[in-house]
Protein backbone atom coordinates (compact mmCIF):
# COMPACT_ATOMS: atom_id res chain seq x y z
CA UNK A 1 0.00 0.00 0.00
CA UNK A 2 1.08 3.45 -0.78
CA UNK A 3 -0.94 5.24 0.93
CA UNK A 4 0.04 5.41 4.63
CA UNK A 5 3.84 6.92 3.94
CA UNK A 6 3.01 10.07 4.56
CA UNK A 7 4.38 12.27 7.23
CA UNK A 8 2.29 12.11 10.34
CA UNK A 9 -0.91 10.44 8.59
CA UNK A 10 -4.18 10.49 10.34
CA UNK A 11 -7.38 9.09 9.88
CA UNK A 12 -6.77 5.29 10.25
CA UNK A 13 -10.22 3.09 10.26
CA UNK A 14 -10.96 -0.55 12.01
CA UNK A 15 -14.11 -1.80 10.58
CA UNK A 16 -14.25 -4.83 13.06
CA UNK A 17 -16.59 -7.50 12.69
CA UNK A 18 -19.80 -4.76 11.73
CA UNK A 19 -22.80 -6.13 11.44
CA UNK A 20 -26.12 -4.13 11.02
CA UNK A 21 -29.86 -5.29 10.65
CA UNK A 22 -32.79 -3.23 10.31
CA UNK A 23 -35.97 -3.98 11.75
CA UNK A 24 -38.21 -1.48 10.48
CA UNK A 25 -41.24 -3.74 10.72
CA UNK A 26 -40.67 -6.70 12.41
CA UNK A 27 -38.78 -8.05 9.22
CA UNK A 28 -35.15 -8.07 10.24
CA UNK A 29 -33.15 -6.53 7.19
CA UNK A 30 -29.00 -7.51 7.90
CA UNK A 31 -27.77 -4.70 5.83
CA UNK A 32 -24.31 -5.73 6.77
CA UNK A 33 -22.88 -8.75 7.71
CA UNK A 34 -20.00 -9.29 10.00
CA UNK A 35 -17.58 -7.01 7.53
CA UNK A 36 -14.11 -5.75 8.55
CA UNK A 37 -12.05 -3.41 6.96
CA UNK A 38 -8.70 -2.12 7.90
CA UNK A 39 -8.25 1.04 5.82
CA UNK A 40 -4.70 2.60 6.54
CA UNK A 41 -4.12 6.71 7.14
CA UNK A 42 -4.03 8.54 4.08
CA UNK A 43 -5.39 5.51 1.94
CA UNK A 44 -7.87 6.26 -0.61
CA UNK A 45 -10.13 3.51 -0.13
CA UNK A 46 -12.86 2.98 -2.83
CA UNK A 47 -15.79 0.71 -2.31
CA UNK A 48 -17.99 -0.78 -5.02
CA UNK A 49 -20.47 -3.39 -5.23
CA UNK A 50 -24.40 -3.67 -6.20
CA UNK A 51 -26.94 -1.43 -5.48
CA UNK A 52 -28.60 -1.33 -1.97
CA UNK A 53 -25.91 -3.40 -0.69
CA UNK A 54 -24.89 -1.91 2.48
CA UNK A 55 -22.41 0.54 1.45
CA UNK A 56 -23.76 3.55 2.62
CA UNK A 57 -24.80 1.94 5.57
CA UNK A 58 -21.07 1.60 6.49
CA UNK A 59 -20.35 4.99 5.32
CA UNK A 60 -23.44 6.46 7.57
CA UNK A 61 -22.39 4.05 10.14
CA UNK A 62 -19.02 5.76 10.11
CA UNK A 63 -20.33 9.09 9.90
CA UNK A 64 -22.37 8.68 13.25
CA UNK A 65 -25.56 8.87 10.82
CA UNK A 66 -26.50 5.21 11.98
CA UNK A 67 -25.78 2.71 14.62
CA UNK A 68 -24.67 -0.74 14.52
CA UNK A 69 -25.50 -4.07 15.45
CA UNK A 70 -22.75 -5.55 15.95
CA UNK A 71 -18.95 -4.84 15.98
CA UNK A 72 -17.10 -1.79 16.61
CA UNK A 73 -15.21 0.82 14.44
CA UNK A 74 -12.46 2.65 15.51
CA UNK A 75 -10.76 5.76 14.46
CA UNK A 76 -7.02 6.09 14.97
CA UNK A 77 -7.21 3.24 17.76
CA UNK A 78 -10.44 4.94 19.37
CA UNK A 79 -13.68 3.45 19.40
CA UNK A 80 -16.15 5.50 17.37
CA UNK A 81 -18.83 2.59 18.47
CA UNK A 82 -18.88 -0.62 19.25
CA UNK A 83 -20.26 -2.58 22.24
CA UNK A 84 -22.41 -0.44 24.63
CA UNK A 85 -21.94 2.79 22.29
CA UNK A 86 -23.43 1.85 18.80
CA UNK A 87 -24.18 5.02 17.22
CA UNK A 88 -20.70 6.78 16.76
CA UNK A 89 -20.83 10.72 17.60
CA UNK A 90 -20.89 13.11 14.53
CA UNK A 91 -18.10 14.98 14.36
CA UNK A 92 -16.04 17.16 11.85
CA UNK A 93 -12.99 14.57 11.84
CA UNK A 94 -15.23 12.70 9.44
CA UNK A 95 -16.61 14.99 7.13
CA UNK A 96 -19.27 13.19 4.35
CA UNK A 97 -19.92 14.44 0.96
CA UNK A 98 -23.16 13.05 -0.31
CA UNK A 99 -24.64 11.60 -3.56
CA UNK A 100 -26.60 15.05 -5.30
CA UNK A 101 -24.78 17.77 -2.82
CA UNK A 102 -26.06 19.36 -0.43
CA UNK A 103 -24.70 22.53 0.02
CA UNK A 104 -26.67 24.79 1.73
CA UNK A 105 -29.11 26.42 -1.06
CA UNK A 106 -29.37 29.83 1.48
CA UNK A 107 -25.71 30.89 1.60
CA UNK A 108 -22.73 31.68 -1.07
CA UNK A 109 -20.27 29.44 -1.62
CA UNK A 110 -18.27 31.34 0.50
CA UNK A 111 -20.96 31.17 3.58
CA UNK A 112 -20.83 27.45 2.85
CA UNK A 113 -17.10 27.00 3.47
CA UNK A 114 -16.96 29.25 6.47
CA UNK A 115 -20.15 27.69 8.31
CA UNK A 116 -17.88 24.50 10.27
CA UNK A 117 -15.24 27.12 12.10
CA UNK A 118 -17.89 29.62 12.73
CA UNK A 119 -20.11 27.28 14.36
CA UNK A 120 -17.09 25.96 16.10
CA UNK A 121 -15.54 28.85 17.34
CA UNK A 122 -12.34 28.22 15.96
CA UNK A 123 -12.22 31.32 13.89
CA UNK A 124 -13.75 34.47 14.01
CA UNK A 125 -16.48 35.15 11.42
CA UNK A 126 -14.21 37.59 9.09
CA UNK A 127 -11.14 34.88 9.80
CA UNK A 128 -13.24 31.93 8.50
CA UNK A 129 -14.69 34.10 5.45
CA UNK A 130 -11.06 35.13 4.79
CA UNK A 131 -9.91 31.44 4.93
CA UNK A 132 -13.02 29.94 2.85
CA UNK A 133 -11.96 32.59 -0.33
CA UNK A 134 -8.57 31.56 0.29
CA UNK A 135 -9.37 27.78 -0.32
CA UNK A 136 -12.30 28.06 -2.89
CA UNK A 137 -9.61 30.33 -5.08
CA UNK A 138 -7.15 27.15 -4.32
CA UNK A 139 -9.71 25.27 -5.99
CA UNK A 140 -10.11 27.41 -8.94
CA UNK A 141 -13.98 28.55 -7.41
CA UNK A 142 -12.65 32.16 -6.49
CA UNK A 143 -14.82 33.90 -8.90
CA UNK A 144 -17.71 32.06 -7.98
CA UNK A 145 -17.04 32.54 -4.19
CA UNK A 146 -20.31 34.90 -3.92
CA UNK A 147 -22.95 32.70 -5.39
CA UNK A 148 -25.31 30.28 -4.27
CA UNK A 149 -25.48 27.00 -5.08
CA UNK A 150 -28.10 27.11 -7.43
CA UNK A 151 -26.64 29.69 -9.59
CA UNK A 152 -22.93 27.14 -9.94
CA UNK A 153 -22.86 24.03 -11.89
CA UNK A 154 -22.99 21.02 -10.32
CA UNK A 155 -19.17 20.43 -11.02
CA UNK A 156 -18.35 23.70 -9.24
CA UNK A 157 -21.04 23.14 -6.39
CA UNK A 158 -19.32 19.53 -5.80
CA UNK A 159 -15.93 20.91 -5.92
CA UNK A 160 -16.81 23.67 -3.27
CA UNK A 161 -18.52 20.66 -1.03
CA UNK A 162 -15.23 19.00 -0.63
CA UNK A 163 -13.57 22.51 0.06
CA UNK A 164 -16.38 22.85 2.77
CA UNK A 165 -15.43 19.51 3.98
CA UNK A 166 -11.65 20.36 4.19
CA UNK A 167 -11.80 23.54 5.56
CA UNK A 168 -12.51 21.55 9.27
CA UNK A 169 -9.48 19.70 8.60
CA UNK A 170 -11.10 16.04 8.86
CA UNK A 171 -8.97 12.88 9.60
CA UNK A 172 -11.25 11.14 6.73
CA UNK A 173 -13.49 12.34 4.08
CA UNK A 174 -16.47 9.89 3.36
CA UNK A 175 -17.65 10.38 -0.18
CA UNK A 176 -20.87 8.55 -0.96
CA UNK A 177 -21.19 8.53 -4.73
CA UNK A 178 -20.11 12.22 -5.34
CA UNK A 179 -19.99 12.15 -8.93
CA UNK A 180 -22.78 10.13 -9.95
CA UNK A 181 -25.35 11.14 -12.47
CA UNK A 182 -22.21 13.96 -13.86
CA UNK A 183 -21.41 13.28 -17.33
CA UNK A 184 -17.84 11.35 -18.11
CA UNK A 185 -16.16 15.15 -18.97
CA UNK A 186 -17.53 16.80 -16.32
CA UNK A 187 -16.58 13.18 -13.97
CA UNK A 188 -12.79 13.47 -15.09
CA UNK A 189 -12.45 17.01 -14.15
CA UNK A 190 -13.79 15.98 -10.59
CA UNK A 191 -11.11 13.52 -10.21
CA UNK A 192 -8.46 15.56 -11.49
CA UNK A 193 -9.40 18.28 -9.05
CA UNK A 194 -9.97 15.76 -6.17
CA UNK A 195 -6.54 13.80 -7.00
CA UNK A 196 -4.50 17.20 -6.69
CA UNK A 197 -6.48 17.85 -3.26
CA UNK A 198 -5.41 14.39 -1.91
CA UNK A 199 -1.98 14.70 -3.21
CA UNK A 200 -1.88 18.06 -1.25
CA UNK A 201 -3.69 16.86 1.86
CA UNK A 202 -3.42 12.94 1.87
CA UNK A 203 -6.39 12.56 3.99
CA UNK A 204 -8.08 9.45 4.19
CA UNK A 205 -10.41 8.53 1.19
CA UNK A 206 -13.39 6.42 2.29
CA UNK A 207 -15.14 6.44 -1.59
CA UNK A 208 -18.32 4.35 -2.44
CA UNK A 209 -18.99 4.60 -6.50
CA UNK A 210 -20.52 2.05 -9.09
CA UNK A 211 -17.75 3.18 -11.23
CA UNK A 212 -14.98 0.60 -11.64
CA UNK A 213 -12.69 2.87 -13.70
CA UNK A 214 -13.57 5.68 -11.10
CA UNK A 215 -12.27 3.20 -8.78
CA UNK A 216 -9.27 1.93 -9.87
CA UNK A 217 -8.25 5.70 -10.97
CA UNK A 218 -8.58 7.16 -7.75
CA UNK A 219 -8.17 4.47 -4.83
CA UNK A 220 -4.94 2.40 -3.79
CA UNK A 221 -7.65 -0.28 -2.79
CA UNK A 222 -10.57 -1.21 -4.37
CA UNK A 223 -12.70 -3.23 -2.16
CA UNK A 224 -16.16 -5.29 -3.87
CA UNK A 225 -18.52 -5.50 -1.67
CA UNK A 226 -21.14 -8.57 -1.53
CA UNK A 227 -24.53 -8.16 -2.59
CA UNK A 228 -27.19 -7.61 0.49
CA UNK A 229 -26.05 -8.40 3.12
CA UNK A 230 -22.43 -6.26 2.23
CA UNK A 231 -19.24 -8.43 3.37
CA UNK A 232 -15.87 -7.92 1.60
CA UNK A 233 -15.58 -10.15 -1.58
CA UNK A 234 -12.81 -9.26 -3.10
CA UNK A 235 -9.86 -6.49 -2.22
CA UNK A 236 -8.46 -5.30 -5.60
CA UNK A 237 -4.63 -3.42 -4.56
CA UNK A 238 -4.02 -0.55 -7.52
CA UNK A 239 -0.44 -0.51 -7.68
CA UNK A 240 -0.27 2.28 -9.91
CA UNK A 241 1.94 5.35 -9.19
CA UNK A 242 0.93 8.24 -7.84
CA UNK A 243 -0.06 11.46 -8.95
CA UNK A 244 -1.75 9.41 -11.72
CA UNK A 245 -3.41 11.55 -14.96
CA UNK A 246 -5.65 10.82 -17.32
CA UNK A 247 -2.53 9.08 -19.04
CA UNK A 248 -3.35 6.34 -16.75
CA UNK A 249 -6.66 5.54 -18.00
CA UNK A 250 -5.05 4.13 -21.12
CA UNK A 251 -2.35 2.17 -19.88
CA UNK A 252 -1.87 -1.98 -19.79
CA UNK A 253 -2.02 -1.94 -16.11
CA UNK A 254 -5.13 0.21 -15.52
CA UNK A 255 -7.07 -2.15 -18.15
CA UNK A 256 -5.97 -5.35 -16.28
CA UNK A 257 -7.18 -4.43 -12.94
CA UNK A 258 -10.76 -2.74 -14.19
CA UNK A 259 -11.09 -6.37 -16.19
CA UNK A 260 -9.85 -8.08 -12.31
CA UNK A 261 -12.36 -6.19 -10.40
CA UNK A 262 -14.99 -6.29 -12.81
CA UNK A 263 -15.39 -10.11 -12.97
CA UNK A 264 -16.01 -9.72 -8.98
CA UNK A 265 -18.46 -7.03 -9.40
CA UNK A 266 -20.46 -8.89 -12.13
CA UNK A 267 -20.54 -11.97 -10.19
CA UNK A 268 -22.73 -10.19 -7.35
CA UNK A 269 -24.48 -7.64 -9.84
CA UNK A 270 -26.20 -11.09 -11.19
CA UNK A 271 -26.50 -12.11 -7.73
CA UNK A 272 -28.35 -8.88 -6.20
CA UNK A 273 -30.17 -8.86 -9.95
CA UNK A 274 -32.03 -12.94 -9.38
CA UNK A 275 -32.21 -12.11 -5.44
CA UNK A 276 -34.50 -9.04 -7.04
CA UNK A 277 -36.14 -11.32 -9.64
CA UNK A 278 -37.23 -13.78 -6.44
CA UNK A 279 -38.45 -10.70 -4.22
CA UNK A 280 -40.50 -9.81 -7.27
CA UNK A 281 -41.84 -13.19 -8.39
CA UNK B 1 -15.83 27.85 -16.45
CA UNK B 2 -18.17 31.11 -16.74
CA UNK B 3 -21.38 29.49 -17.02
CA UNK B 4 -23.10 30.55 -14.29
CA UNK B 5 -22.07 34.39 -14.72
CA UNK B 6 -24.03 33.45 -18.64
CA UNK B 7 -27.11 35.81 -18.44
CA UNK B 8 -29.86 33.60 -17.65
CA UNK B 9 -32.20 35.40 -20.21
CA UNK B 10 -36.18 34.78 -20.36
CA UNK B 11 -37.45 31.77 -21.13
CA UNK B 12 -39.31 33.20 -23.44
CA UNK B 13 -39.72 35.39 -26.29
CA UNK B 14 -37.04 35.11 -29.28
CA UNK B 15 -36.08 38.56 -28.71
CA UNK B 16 -32.70 37.93 -27.05
CA UNK B 17 -31.91 34.56 -26.83
CA UNK B 18 -29.64 34.63 -29.79
CA UNK B 19 -27.13 37.18 -28.14
CA UNK B 20 -24.64 35.92 -26.48
CA UNK B 21 -23.16 39.42 -25.18
CA UNK B 22 -26.46 40.72 -23.94
CA UNK B 23 -25.72 42.88 -20.94
CA UNK B 24 -27.01 41.06 -17.74
CA UNK B 25 -27.84 44.84 -16.41
CA UNK B 26 -31.09 44.91 -18.35
CA UNK B 27 -33.89 46.58 -16.14
CA UNK B 28 -36.67 44.72 -15.84
CA UNK B 29 -39.19 47.32 -17.02
CA UNK B 30 -37.73 47.17 -20.65
CA UNK B 31 -37.38 43.54 -20.38
CA UNK B 32 -41.40 43.13 -19.20
CA UNK B 33 -41.92 46.02 -22.15
CA UNK B 34 -40.32 43.43 -24.93
CA UNK B 35 -41.32 40.37 -23.76
CA UNK B 36 -43.90 38.47 -25.78
CA UNK B 37 -45.64 37.35 -21.99
CA UNK B 38 -45.98 41.04 -21.19
CA UNK B 39 -48.43 41.92 -24.75
CA UNK B 40 -49.97 38.43 -24.83
CA UNK B 41 -51.10 39.87 -21.30
CA UNK B 42 -52.02 43.07 -22.70
CA UNK B 43 -53.84 41.81 -25.28
CA UNK B 44 -55.87 39.38 -23.55
CA UNK B 45 -57.48 41.92 -21.00
CA UNK B 46 -58.27 44.33 -23.92
CA UNK B 47 -60.18 41.13 -25.55
CA UNK B 48 -61.51 40.74 -22.42
CA UNK B 49 -63.07 43.96 -21.61
CA UNK B 50 -64.39 44.86 -25.64
CA UNK B 51 -65.64 41.54 -25.28
CA UNK B 52 -67.56 42.31 -22.29
CA UNK B 53 -68.64 45.37 -23.55
CA UNK B 54 -70.47 44.12 -26.70
CA UNK B 55 -72.31 41.26 -25.05
CA UNK B 56 -73.43 43.88 -21.96
CA UNK B 57 -74.44 46.18 -24.90
CA UNK B 58 -76.07 43.40 -27.36
CA UNK B 59 -79.39 44.02 -25.93
CA UNK B 60 -79.23 48.24 -26.76
CA UNK B 61 -78.09 47.36 -30.67
CA UNK B 62 -79.27 44.84 -31.69
CA UNK B 63 -82.43 43.60 -29.42
CA UNK B 64 -81.27 40.28 -28.68
CA UNK B 65 -80.03 40.14 -25.15
CA UNK B 66 -76.91 38.03 -24.65
CA UNK B 67 -77.72 35.14 -21.95
CA UNK B 68 -76.00 36.15 -18.05
CA UNK B 69 -73.58 38.61 -19.09
CA UNK B 70 -76.04 40.75 -20.88
CA UNK B 71 -77.65 41.45 -17.34
CA UNK B 72 -73.85 42.84 -16.10
CA UNK B 73 -73.51 46.70 -16.58
CA UNK B 74 -70.67 47.15 -19.90
CA UNK B 75 -67.14 48.28 -18.58
CA UNK B 76 -68.23 52.14 -20.10
CA UNK B 77 -70.75 52.01 -17.59
CA UNK B 78 -68.79 50.84 -14.83
CA UNK B 79 -66.16 52.98 -15.66
CA UNK B 80 -68.25 56.11 -15.41
CA UNK B 81 -69.29 54.99 -12.11
CA UNK B 82 -66.14 54.71 -11.10
CA UNK B 83 -64.91 58.12 -12.36
CA UNK B 84 -67.63 59.56 -10.17
CA UNK B 85 -67.04 57.78 -7.00
CA UNK B 86 -63.56 58.15 -7.52
CA UNK B 87 -63.81 61.36 -5.42
CA UNK B 88 -65.61 60.65 -3.09
CA UNK B 89 -63.84 59.69 0.37
CA UNK B 90 -65.86 57.15 1.83
CA UNK B 91 -64.35 55.15 -1.38
CA UNK B 92 -60.96 55.68 0.04
CA UNK B 93 -62.12 55.48 3.63
CA UNK B 94 -63.34 51.70 2.54
CA UNK B 95 -60.24 50.57 0.69
CA UNK B 96 -58.26 52.32 4.01
CA UNK B 97 -60.85 50.11 6.57
CA UNK B 98 -59.53 47.02 4.63
CA UNK B 99 -56.46 47.09 3.83
CA UNK B 100 -55.69 47.65 7.48
CA UNK B 101 -57.98 44.80 8.76
CA UNK B 102 -55.73 42.53 5.85
CA UNK B 103 -52.47 43.08 7.27
CA UNK B 104 -53.57 43.33 10.95
CA UNK B 105 -54.63 40.37 10.71
CA UNK B 106 -52.39 38.84 8.49
CA UNK B 107 -49.78 40.46 10.93
CA UNK B 108 -50.84 38.64 14.12
CA UNK B 109 -51.04 35.61 12.07
CA UNK B 110 -47.64 35.95 10.97
CA UNK B 111 -46.52 36.54 14.72
CA UNK B 112 -48.19 34.32 16.12
CA UNK B 113 -48.09 31.50 13.42
CA UNK B 114 -44.54 31.23 12.14
CA UNK B 115 -42.90 30.70 15.64
CA UNK B 116 -45.94 28.44 16.49
CA UNK B 117 -45.41 26.32 13.74
CA UNK B 118 -41.18 25.87 14.13
CA UNK B 119 -42.01 24.61 17.44
CA UNK B 120 -44.73 21.99 16.38
CA UNK B 121 -41.59 21.15 13.97
CA UNK B 122 -38.48 21.40 15.96
CA UNK B 123 -39.91 19.92 19.81
CA UNK B 124 -41.62 16.50 20.00
CA UNK B 125 -43.61 17.82 23.18
CA UNK B 126 -44.86 20.73 22.13
CA UNK B 127 -46.06 19.21 19.30
CA UNK B 128 -47.65 16.29 21.04
CA UNK B 129 -49.30 18.85 23.40
CA UNK B 130 -50.70 21.11 20.78
CA UNK B 131 -51.11 19.90 17.35
CA UNK B 132 -54.65 17.19 18.32
CA UNK B 133 -56.15 20.57 19.34
CA UNK B 134 -55.21 22.52 16.78
CA UNK B 135 -55.86 19.85 13.86
CA UNK B 136 -59.57 20.01 15.56
CA UNK B 137 -59.81 23.58 15.14
CA UNK B 138 -58.11 24.07 11.87
CA UNK B 139 -60.96 22.34 9.53
CA UNK B 140 -63.60 25.02 10.82
CA UNK B 141 -64.33 27.93 7.91
CA UNK B 142 -63.53 31.15 9.30
CA UNK B 143 -66.64 32.35 8.95
CA UNK B 144 -68.21 29.52 10.92
CA UNK B 145 -66.30 31.27 13.63
CA UNK B 146 -67.93 35.08 13.19
CA UNK B 147 -71.31 34.37 15.56
CA UNK B 148 -68.93 32.66 18.07
CA UNK B 149 -66.43 35.70 17.87
CA UNK B 150 -69.27 38.12 17.93
CA UNK B 151 -69.93 36.50 21.64
CA UNK B 152 -66.32 36.53 22.49
CA UNK B 153 -65.17 40.12 21.79
CA UNK B 154 -66.67 43.38 22.90
CA UNK B 155 -66.45 45.14 19.50
CA UNK B 156 -67.05 44.49 16.23
CA UNK B 157 -64.28 45.48 14.72
CA UNK B 158 -62.42 42.74 17.08
CA UNK B 159 -64.72 40.14 16.25
CA UNK B 160 -63.48 41.24 12.72
CA UNK B 161 -60.04 40.90 13.55
CA UNK B 162 -60.10 37.62 15.25
CA UNK B 163 -61.78 36.15 12.41
CA UNK B 164 -59.75 37.46 9.88
CA UNK B 165 -56.47 36.25 12.21
CA UNK B 166 -57.93 33.08 12.34
CA UNK B 167 -58.14 32.69 8.36
CA UNK B 168 -54.05 33.26 7.61
CA UNK B 169 -53.06 31.85 10.77
CA UNK B 170 -54.09 27.89 9.91
CA UNK B 171 -52.51 28.18 6.74
CA UNK B 172 -49.51 29.67 7.78
CA UNK B 173 -48.85 27.34 10.22
CA UNK B 174 -49.61 24.64 8.81
CA UNK B 175 -47.14 25.91 6.11
CA UNK B 176 -44.16 26.58 8.44
CA UNK B 177 -44.55 23.01 9.91
CA UNK B 178 -44.22 20.78 6.63
CA UNK B 179 -41.51 23.22 5.23
CA UNK B 180 -39.76 22.60 8.61
CA UNK B 181 -40.24 19.10 8.59
CA UNK B 182 -39.26 18.36 4.90
CA UNK B 183 -35.92 20.33 4.95
CA UNK B 184 -33.43 17.50 4.00
CA UNK B 185 -32.04 15.53 6.22
CA UNK B 186 -28.52 16.04 4.88
CA UNK B 187 -28.19 19.58 5.80
CA UNK B 188 -29.17 18.77 9.18
CA UNK B 189 -26.32 15.89 9.53
CA UNK B 190 -23.81 18.28 7.46
CA UNK B 191 -24.12 20.97 9.84
CA UNK B 192 -24.37 19.01 13.06
CA UNK B 193 -20.75 17.09 11.96
CA UNK B 194 -19.71 20.39 11.64
CA UNK B 195 -20.48 21.07 15.19
CA UNK B 196 -23.52 22.95 15.11
CA UNK B 197 -25.34 23.69 17.97
CA UNK B 198 -29.22 23.39 18.59
CA UNK B 199 -29.66 27.15 18.04
CA UNK B 200 -27.28 27.48 14.44
CA UNK B 201 -29.16 24.33 13.64
CA UNK B 202 -32.29 26.54 14.18
CA UNK B 203 -31.39 30.26 12.85
CA UNK B 204 -29.07 28.78 9.99
CA UNK B 205 -31.02 25.71 9.05
CA UNK B 206 -34.63 25.50 9.94
CA UNK B 207 -35.41 28.86 8.90
CA UNK B 208 -33.70 29.72 6.06
CA UNK B 209 -34.81 26.15 5.24
CA UNK B 210 -38.49 26.96 5.83
CA UNK B 211 -38.61 30.42 4.37
CA UNK B 212 -39.75 29.33 0.83
CA UNK B 213 -42.76 27.44 2.71
CA UNK B 214 -43.38 30.44 5.14
CA UNK B 215 -43.84 32.77 2.23
CA UNK B 216 -45.80 30.35 0.57
CA UNK B 217 -48.31 30.05 3.61
CA UNK B 218 -48.16 33.92 4.05
CA UNK B 219 -49.32 33.99 0.14
CA UNK B 220 -52.43 31.93 0.64
CA UNK B 221 -52.84 33.23 3.86
CA UNK B 222 -53.09 36.75 2.75
CA UNK B 223 -55.73 35.65 -0.27
CA UNK B 224 -57.83 33.78 2.99
CA UNK B 225 -57.81 37.13 4.95
CA UNK B 226 -59.19 39.08 2.05
CA UNK B 227 -61.83 36.85 1.83
CA UNK B 228 -62.52 36.81 5.50
CA UNK B 229 -62.30 40.53 5.90
CA UNK B 230 -64.83 40.72 2.94
CA UNK B 231 -67.30 38.21 4.49
CA UNK B 232 -67.01 40.09 7.76
CA UNK B 233 -67.67 43.30 6.21
CA UNK B 234 -70.90 42.77 4.34
CA UNK B 235 -71.98 41.14 8.03
CA UNK B 236 -71.35 43.67 10.62
CA UNK B 237 -73.14 46.75 8.00
CA UNK B 238 -71.49 49.98 8.93
CA UNK B 239 -72.30 51.02 12.41
CA UNK B 240 -70.71 53.49 14.76
CA UNK B 241 -68.32 50.80 16.09
CA UNK B 242 -66.43 48.68 13.36
CA UNK B 243 -67.80 47.81 10.11
CA UNK B 244 -67.38 50.09 6.54
CA UNK B 245 -64.59 48.85 4.28
CA UNK B 246 -64.78 47.58 0.64
CA UNK B 247 -66.87 44.65 2.22
CA UNK B 248 -69.88 46.86 3.50
CA UNK B 249 -69.41 49.55 0.61
CA UNK B 250 -70.25 46.10 -2.16
CA UNK B 251 -73.11 45.34 -0.04
CA UNK B 252 -74.84 49.64 0.39
CA UNK B 253 -74.33 49.14 -3.30
CA UNK B 254 -76.28 46.13 -4.17
CA UNK B 255 -78.59 47.35 -1.65
CA UNK B 256 -78.87 50.89 -2.94
CA UNK B 257 -79.43 48.76 -6.66
CA UNK B 258 -76.76 50.69 -8.58
CA UNK B 259 -74.85 47.44 -9.98
CA UNK B 260 -71.81 49.12 -11.73
CA UNK B 261 -70.75 50.41 -8.62
CA UNK B 262 -70.88 46.64 -6.88
CA UNK B 263 -68.52 46.16 -9.55
CA UNK B 264 -66.14 48.78 -9.32
CA UNK B 265 -66.08 47.57 -5.57
CA UNK B 266 -65.73 43.79 -6.97
CA UNK B 267 -62.97 45.05 -9.37
CA UNK B 268 -61.13 47.30 -6.35
CA UNK B 269 -61.25 44.06 -3.97
CA UNK B 270 -59.31 42.35 -7.29
CA UNK B 271 -56.23 45.11 -7.52
CA UNK B 272 -56.17 45.39 -3.54
CA UNK B 273 -55.59 41.19 -3.59
CA UNK B 274 -52.75 41.64 -6.53
CA UNK B 275 -50.87 44.28 -4.55
CA UNK B 276 -51.23 42.49 -1.38
CA UNK B 277 -49.75 39.38 -3.06
CA UNK B 278 -47.26 41.30 -4.71
CA UNK B 279 -46.09 43.01 -1.92
CA UNK B 280 -45.51 39.36 -0.22
CA UNK B 281 -43.56 38.57 -3.07
CA UNK B 282 -41.91 41.13 -3.05
CA UNK B 283 -40.53 40.34 0.71
CA UNK B 284 -39.92 36.77 -0.21
CA UNK B 285 -37.62 37.98 -3.21
CA UNK B 286 -35.47 40.28 -0.98
CA UNK B 287 -35.51 37.66 1.79
CA UNK B 288 -34.46 34.43 -0.09
CA UNK B 289 -31.62 36.46 -2.83
CA UNK B 290 -30.81 32.33 -3.45
CA UNK B 291 -34.25 31.75 -4.74
CA UNK B 292 -34.13 34.88 -6.97
CA UNK B 293 -31.92 33.16 -10.18
CA UNK B 294 -34.70 33.30 -13.00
Amino acid sequence: MDGQNQTGAKGAISIRNVTKIYDPEGVNVMAVDDCSLEIAAGEVCMVVGPSGCGKTTLLNSIAGFHSITKGEILLDGEMLCGPGNPKAEQGADRMVVFQHGALFPWMTLGDNVAYGPIVQETMTKAEAKEKAGHMLAEAGLGDVAEKFPGEVSSGMARRAEIVRALINDPKVLLLDEPYRAMDALTKSIMHESLLEVYDRTRVTIFFITHDLEEAIFLGDRVIVMTTRPARTKKIVNVDIPRPRDYTTLTSEKFRQLVEEAKDAVHEEAIKAFEAGERELA
Amino acid sequence: MSEAAQDTGTAHGSHSSGETTAPKKRSKLSKALTSDTFWRGIVSLIGFVVFWEVCSQMKNWTGVEVPWIGKVPPPTEVVAAWSEIFWYKGYWESWYLSTARVFAGFLMAMIVGIPFGLCLAVNKYFYDIFFPPFEILRPIPPLAWVPASIVFWPTTEMSIAFVTFLGAFFTIVINVLGGARTIDIRYLRVAQSMGATQWDLFWKIILPGTLPSIFTGAAVGMGITWEVVLAGEMLSGGGQQGGGGLGFFIWSSYMGGTVAQVIVGMISIGIAGYLSSTFIRYLGSISMPWRKLF
